[in-house]
């Protein structure tokens, strides 16, 4: 079984944001991680690697020559081959990044597609789905339990207020929610073997595109950084006439009731 | 690669040494797998583990095994993934986030798995090393007994050949042995014969052995520590490590590895520790301000950060030299050798990293107010778990001692140009002059050439004292504190300064913190000699001619502009208080 896994990598979670002196996010100095929920993606394939006990999993990611480190990572915690698009120095959003990926997947071979339903960074959940779109392929969104056999794939996913249980053929995309599993940590062995393990860098030439082609239809025009929480205030006083002075203070001040 | 020792007589190339900047892209990932292990895994259940939850200890050290966390420096015929000791290193400084853990980790990967790494047969190789990769078995070490503590050769345990000649039967205590109450196999000594020191392995369930009572203790609760007691205990005479009476040789190359080792989890605690004071420091107001926001607060962060920098630096310069040294050698006698080399190395990174581990803390809690001092956070155990690393392996006295003792040693034996050094100097210090800073050296180089002759003060009171005392200088202990401390500050200063100008060298663009750090730690430290060279001499010269002409000289050592300490330290203050953590 051939199994693919899309893979971003993000800042960390706990990367304090700044924007730079042209209101950019500043890259420079931020320690970089794989999206936690193409962490789950590549858990998944390698359970169901496992699992079936044959197959092969590769992990495709778009990126600069720093994203190695992701897929490292997940050659680390056992994935088979890692390709890496590196497109250069140009502007991408998600049309690009799915075109990209679409592209350079129409020519290997596959029978599931993985990733995280969404990026812990710009969160537009879109890649996925349009990759799915391009390959004509079924997608399936958020999933948190998945079982293929017979050529189907049948997983669970979360709805509102409970979940669903979906049938699809394969070839199809799926997209990790939380809660599919717990990804494991590469071993150390893992970690020994991965610089051994075929690491595919690509251009855009290399896949068969120009840039005019992955021109994004998206553009950020502006970003700006939440307003700082601003100091609390205590009301001295009674109890109740502290209430009250607070109830003055929500409708003149705050204006929120 | 430089030679053990031969830090204090020469100097050496900074592209010669290894630094943290050295790690490959697979030690990168170690270290950030390793810590969201500790992080994940063990921080959370820390309370448990110190309350000693039946079983969860072994329970998290066979998770580590899973990981391959066990079997670093264990060979891959006998099941381990022999990753060389940087990796090794960088696993135990990561594991160090996991308080009483790393106690439990190190006392088993280290101090107890690597007796038979080393010094086992094929047979003992084969039988215990698998499971010890995995943490199926747990493994433990027993040198220290009720009247054998730092004098650890006066052990009283004793070993008889029994009448069949199938075993020996061994009697005696043994006390504070980390694993003790739950570990599998035991690496202990005896005296066969009453005067044969020997190592053995006694398996837990050897008729006649039994484990003792957990010690109630200050501080790194979670990790099991119990007497152990023979009382005709029945070891296979197959069982004997090593040779009959060769047990010292595996005991002392078991002590450097051993401390080198806690050096380096003692530059892992401090971080996290540092980390925590950081985050701290700006969330906690005051007087309307972050208390990050005062310059005390900043000055002690900085100060943190300096000494954290030199250890760390100290640290992984010693681990490449072994690393270095080890390459190609795969005889345990070989490799105890190569590393009794860096004696003096291994008793300075465990002195060092552990003086700095306690320096850190203490001003962690300090800086928590008296918030520190409850339970509700978590330096209170920070403070409590550091505190037995300027004692185990060795005291930091008796590692004091080892560090001039082993230079003298090789120094008398010839192994070391001790005396032609000395010599050397007595001709140079006439017209010794410091270099004074015009404005137009390279970076570092007034620094160099205080540590150059930091050295050189070293060698004058180590020489003055050897001339006066000869073979009765090992009783002038005050006087082998002062070299001991001299000798430690010398590679202290010596690796930051060499790490900063590595820096400088190869990745200009990212040296400017290290350059402070290594400004901050010099300028801090390098004012001590002179301090500890007017003790010394006034004390071996009692006043006169000689005493004046020694202390003209000794001024002329110590001799320094001083730089903006102050600036510098905020600097640092600034970036650490900035990350929430120690950078470089």
């Amino acid at each position: 079984m051939k199994i693919l896994v899309c893979l971003k990598q993000t800042f960390d979670t706990e990367a304090k944001i700044v924007l730079d002196e042209n209101g950019k996010i500043e890259r420079q100095g931020v320690s970089l991680i794989m999206n936690p929920y193409d962490e789950f993606a590549v858990e998944e394939a390698l359970r169901l690697k496992e699992n079936q006990g044959e197959g092969e999993v590769t992990v495709i990611s778009v990126g600069g020559q720093q994203t190695q480190d992701a897929l490292r990572q997940a050659l680390a915690m056992g994935a088979d081959k890692a390709v890496l698009v590196d497109p250069g120095d140009v502007e991408l959003d998600e049309y690009s990044t799915a075109t990209i990926l679409a592209k350079v997947i129409s020519g290997m071979e596959y029978d599931i597609i993985l990733g995280g339903f969404r990026a812990i960074d710009d969160g537009s959940a879109q890649v996925a789905g349009r990759v799915a779109e391009i390959l004509n392929i079924p997608v399936v969104n958020m999933i948190t339990k998945l079982e293929v056999a017979d050529g189907k794939a049948v997983a669970t996913r979360e709805i509102e207020g409970g979940s669903e249980v979906v049938e699809v053929p394969l070839p199809a995309v799926l997209t990790a929610q939380k809660g599919l599993n717990e990804p494991r940590y590469p071993s150390m062995k893992g970690i020994m073997k991965a610089k051994k393990k075929p690491m595919q860098k690509m251009t855009l030439a290399d896949v068969g595109l120009e840039e005019g082609q992955i021109a994004p239809k998206v553009k950020a025009i502006s970003f700006s950084l939440p307003e700082p929480r601003k100091a609390g205030k205590i009301i001295p006083g009674e109890p109740a006439e502290a209430a009250r002075e607070l109830a003055r203070l929500l409708r003149e001040e705050a204006k929120v009731v | 690669m430089q030679k053990g020792a031969m830090f204090l007589l020469e100097s050496v190339d900074p592209n010669q040494i290894f630094t943290p900047e050295d790690f490959t892209d697979e030690h990168r990932m170690i270290a950030d797998t390793v810590a969201d292990f500790a992080q994940n895994e063990i921080q959370p259940r820390i309370e448990e583990l110190d309350a000693q939850k039946e079983g969860l200890m072994r329970s998290m050290l066979e998770k580590a095994g899973e990981l391959g966390l066990l079997g670093a420096d264990i060979p891959e015929e006998y099941g381990g993934d022999e990753m060389g000791k940087i990796a090794s290193a960088i696993i135990t400084e990561n594991v160090s986030l996991g308080g009483s853990f790393a106690v439990s980790h190190g006392a088993h990967t280290g101090i107890g798995s690597l007796p038979i790494i080393l010094f086992g047969n094929e047979e003992q190789k084969k039988k215990y090393l698998p499971g010890l990769a995995t943490g199926k078995l747990v493994a433990a070490y027993a040198l220290t007994e009720p009247m054998a503590g730092s004098d650890a050769l006066s052990a009283r345990t004793k070993a008889v050949l029994s009448e069949d000649g199938k075993y020996y039967i061994l009697n005696g205590e043994k006390i504070f042995i980390t694993n003790a109450g739950f570990a599998d196999v035991f690496v202990t000594y005896a005296k066969v014969d009453g005067d044969k020191f020997t190592a053995f392995i006694v398996d837990r369930d050897t008729p006649g052995f039994s484990v003792g009572a957990e010690e109630k203790k200050l501080g790194i609760k979670g990790s099991s520590t119990c007497s152990l007691i023979f009382e005709d205990a029945k070891v296979p005479v197959e069982n004997v490590l090593g040779e009959i009476g060769k047990g010292h040789v595996i005991a002392f190359n078991i002590l450097n590895i051993g401390r080198y080792k806690l050096g380096v989890g003692g530059v892992g605690s401090s971080k996290g520790a540092l980390a925590v004071a950081a985050n701290y420091a700006m969330q906690r107001q005051q007087f309307g301000l972050p208390i990050a926001k005062f310059g005390m607060i900043k000055n002690k962060i900085a100060q943190m950060a300096a000494k954290i920098y030199a250890s760390e630096s100290l640290v992984y310069r010693l681990v490449g030299e072994i690393e270095e040294a080890l390459e190609g050698k795969t005889d345990g006698k070989e490799i105890g050798a190569a590393i009794e080399d860096y004696a003096i190395e291994c008793s300075i990174a465990k002195v060092h990293a552990s003086e700095t581990l306690d320096y850190v803390v203490d001003e962690t809690l300090q800086i928590h107010g008296g918030y520190g001092y409850t339970q509700e956070y978590p330096v209170e155990r920070f403070y409590r778990d550091a505190r037995i690393n300027r004692i185990f392996e060795g005291t930091n006295e008796v590692n004091r001692l080892i560090i001039p003792g082993t230079l003298l040693r090789r120094g008398m034996k010839g192994q070391l140009p001790l005396l032609q050094a000395a010599q050397a100097l007595a001709d140079e210090l006439t017209s010794l002059r410091a270099k004074m800073p015009t404005g137009d050296e390279a970076p570092l180089e007034i620094e160099f050439d205080m540590l150059d002759r930091a050295k050189k003060m070293f060698l004058m009171i180590g020489g003055t004292a050897a001339q006066k005392y000869m073979q009765k200088i090992a009783k002038e202990q005050e006087i082998i504190e002062i070299l001991a401390n001299m000798a430690i500050e010398i590679y202290a200063m010596e690796s930051a300064l060499l790490r900063a100008k590595k820096a400088l060298n190869n990745d200009a663009e990212n040296a400017e913190t290290k350059v402070e750090l290594a400004l901050a730690y010099v300028y801090d430290s390098f004012p001590k000699l002179e301090m500890w060279g007017k003790q010394a001499l006034a004390y071996m010269f009692e006043g006169g001619e000689m005493l004046r002409t020694n202390l003209s000289v000794l001024k002329r050592l110590g001799k320094f502009q001083p730089v903006n300490l102050i600036g510098i330290r905020q600097k640092i203050a600034g970036k650490v208080l900035e990350a929430g953590k120690y950078v470089v």
